[in-house]
């Protein structure tokens, strides 16, 4: 995709902006959860509504597979948030980013009738700031700023020289 | 300048560009590092100020769950006498389990865990229970090769009794677990222990005051082991209590309150028809019906006193026996309160209006003038709200149930420098400990935290290994049978827990306030 080309800067600074601000929050997110002594997803997944409810239950009832999501799960955050600060592989970074918000939300979607014991931050119907946060990184992913903005600039440069010597 | 030269300065500073633009992460990065470790740096200073104002620096957690027994000694041969669901629930801590069980929770995923629990190295020999029907399931538990700890080689011969009495003329086993109902416990134990049994016996100990005197000499003049079964006191949470109050956090503690907050028909007991609405099996035919009866008037047999025994005086205490004596046993294992001096207790029957005689609502007020506090009970059967088990000092107040929070009192004298500085919130628990973290030590600070330790939801994850608490209670009595020592519920415990027990019973029923003489050890 040559979407880039056609960006003005002031587009693309507000794209690398959008792009630092969501993977700080993220990097935090995971750091933090490293942080806090025997952290475990289970508390919010016992939360879990709707339609994941079933796996997230799976999931706490085996150790084994709660300690492994635990672990993805906190690493993915670390990855993803450094990604999206570096511009390192920040497609892949911002689609496994939108994907892990995804499933956070669907965990607990703010839907009528749904009522969780978990404190909230807001009021929402349907659309919460989890579901916005994914959304903007679906944008991210779909107009990349990391080969203008971020070390993807030298792997995109790499792959092109290579793909060259091979022509 | 050339065309040539031109274009060459251009691609530097191109190419300087490119690295800049390429490494516009790295600033950010360096300065969310900055940041974060600012954060971690606040928030730990903040936390270890409020652990070392109150110096509990020191207070690390007890290990308890990871101490072995060390040296097991010789094969211990138990009998069971009664066994329905408690006595399973017991067998299960020994480390015996019904096939049927042991299939559910293959596929529930739960039995790993049970498996992993300490082999005791005990042989359940004997069941006795009047009912057919509990004493098949004890004679499958009991012969079951599925074992923490292993298949043993070979297992001991296990055998039913008609009679609790054959089964203590058995010279073949060396101690008894008593899980009948109530009427059974005194007596059973009393001869139990004249057989030269050691006795782990299910609360409440006695029902009425000569019993309980009955029972207290005849252990006491023995030298056999004796453990009543309470749980609580074995959750490293309620160790922690202890350090707690040895280290008088919470200031001169003039109110202790209990509660009992149930809502069901089975937390009411009413537990004779099964989850279709059918009657629970059993009949004259299969239970020895006088035998179950025992010394107590003879009622015709029907499936609501069998099963439901507890709603009546002529065989417990209703929620006094079932449900105060553990509650009592846990503020006295902590304060060493002993008998209160005086007990007054009222009630009704208000929301289960069947053919019971037991109180759904109930409150005891127990005084203890010579510790200058309060006890009370305050218990309901149609009401689920929460109430909690709160200690009340003068400096802070603790709840403590599976997990502990302790709350810094708005006028406390002790804490007053730390609460106008803002070191000590009253707002909400400062301190909480649960079994989650181990049993260490947690200084809340953010108001999250202070929402979750409120509700107690911090505990319900124990990171490691999930460990049975009646467990700990029976490997105590085991290991105290092998190598000496006191068992926690020893009969002081169970004699002081009874006279209280007794005395709200008989202030509900001769509606009355009741005291005890210390001097000749009588109620009055």
């Amino acid at each position: 995709m040559k979407v880039t080309k056609t960006f003005t800067t002031f587009q693309l600074t507000t794209l690398v902006l959008l792009r630092m601000l969501i993977g700080w929050h993220v990097l935090y997110e995971g750091i933090s959860k490293l942080l806090i002594p025997n952290w475990s997803s289970a508390q919010f997944l016992k939360e879990s509504q709707w339609i994941l409810a079933g796996f997230s239950e799976w999931i706490i009832s085996h150790d084994g597979i709660l300690q492994v999501v635990d672990f993805m799960n906190t690493w993915g955050l670390i990855a993803i948030g450094l990604g999206l600060i570096l511009g390192l592989f920040t497609r892949l970074a911002a689609i496994a980013g939108a994907a892990l918000l995804f499933v956070y939300y669907l965990n607990n979607p703010p839907l009528i009738g749904l009522t969780y014991t978990l404190p909230s931050e807001g009021n929402y119907l349907i659309v919460s700031k989890t579901l916005i946060e994914a959304a903007a990184l679906v944008v991210l992913a779909v107009f990349p700023s990391g080969s203008e903005f971020g070390l993807d600039r030298y792997i995109t440069r790499f792959i092109k020289s290579k793909t060259k010597k091979e022509e | 300048m050339t065309e040539a030269q031109k274009a060459k300065k251009e691609k530097k500073s191109l190419n300087r560009r490119t690295l800049l633009k390429a490494l516009a992460g790295i600033p950010v990065l360096g300065f969310f590092t900055f940041e974060a470790f600012r954060k971690i740096n606040y928030d730990s200073d903040k936390r270890s100020r409020v652990i070392k104002e109150l110096g509990l620096e020191d207070l690390k957690a007890p290990r308890v769950l990871t101490v072995s027994s060390g040296k097991k000694g010789d094969l211990l041969r138990l009998g069971f006498i009664g066994f329905g669901n408690r006595a399973q629930q017991l067998s299960h801590s020994l480390g015996f389990m019904h096939p049927d069980e042991v299939k559910k929770r293959e596929q529930n995923g739960t039995l790993a865990e049970w498996l992993e629990q300490e082999d005791l190295n005990v042989a359940l020999t004997g069941i006795c229970d009047v009912f057919d029907l509990h004493a098949e399931r004890g004679l499958a538990t009991a012969s079951n090769e599925t074992r923490p700890g292993g298949t043993p080689g070979k297992t001991l011969p296990v055998k039913r009794y008609a009679s609790y009495q054959d089964l203590l003329n058995d010279k073949d086993i060396d101690a008894v677990i008593i899980a009948t109902p109530d009427h059974h416990h005194a007596h059973i134990t009393c001869e139990a222990i004249k057989a030269g049994k050691h006795v782990y016996c299910e609360k409440s100990i006695a029902r009425v005051e000569e019993e309980l005197y009955d029972v207290y000499d005849t252990v006491r003049n023995s030298d056999r082991v004796f453990q009543l079964g309470h749980q609580i006191p074995q959750n490293v949470v309620f160790q922690q209590a202890k350090e707690i109050i040895k280290r008088d956090i919470l200031g001169k503690i003039t109110m202790v309150e209990t509660t009992t907050n149930r809502n069901t028909a089975s937390g009411a007991w009413i537990r004779h028809l099964d989850s279709n609405g059918n009657p629970k099996p059993g009949n004259e035919s299969s239970i020895d019906w006088l035998q179950w009866l025992g010394s107590r008037p003879y009622k015709p047999f029907t499936t609501d006193r069998y099963y439901n025994w507890t709603k009546w005086f002529d065989y417990d205490m209703g929620m006094i026996g079932q449900l105060f004596t553990h509650e009592f046993d846990a503020v006295n294992q902590l304060l060493r309160i002993g008998i209160p001096k005086s007990a007054v207790a009222s009630g009704g029957i208000y929301y289960w209006k069947d053919n019971r005689e037991i109180p759904d609502v109930l409150h005891a007020t127990f005084e203890y003038p010579e510790k200058e506090m309060t006890l009370t009970y305050s218990a309901n059967l149609a009401s689920s709200r929460q109430k909690g088990r709160v200690f009340s000092g003068h400096d802070a107040s603790m709840e403590l149930g599976g997990s502990l929070s302790i709350t810094a009192d708005l006028d406390s004298t002790k804490y007053r420098e730390q609460l106008d500085k803002g070191i000590f919130d009253s707002s909400g628990p400062m301190i909480s400990i649960n079994p989650g973290s181990g049993g260490d030590v947690d200084a809340i600070t953010s108001a999250t935290e202070k929402y979750y330790a409120s509700r107690g939801l911090t505990t319900t994850y124990i990171n490691g290994r999930n460990v049975d608490v009646t467990h700990l209670h029976i490997k105590e009595w085991i290991d105290v049978i092998r190598n000496g020592g006191q068992t926690t519920a020893n009969i002081e415990r169970a004699f002081e827990e009874g006279v209280t027990c007794v005395m709200a019973n008989k202030s509900y029923l001769e509606k009355r306030r009741v005291e005890w003489d210390p001097i000749n050890r009588r109620i009055v």
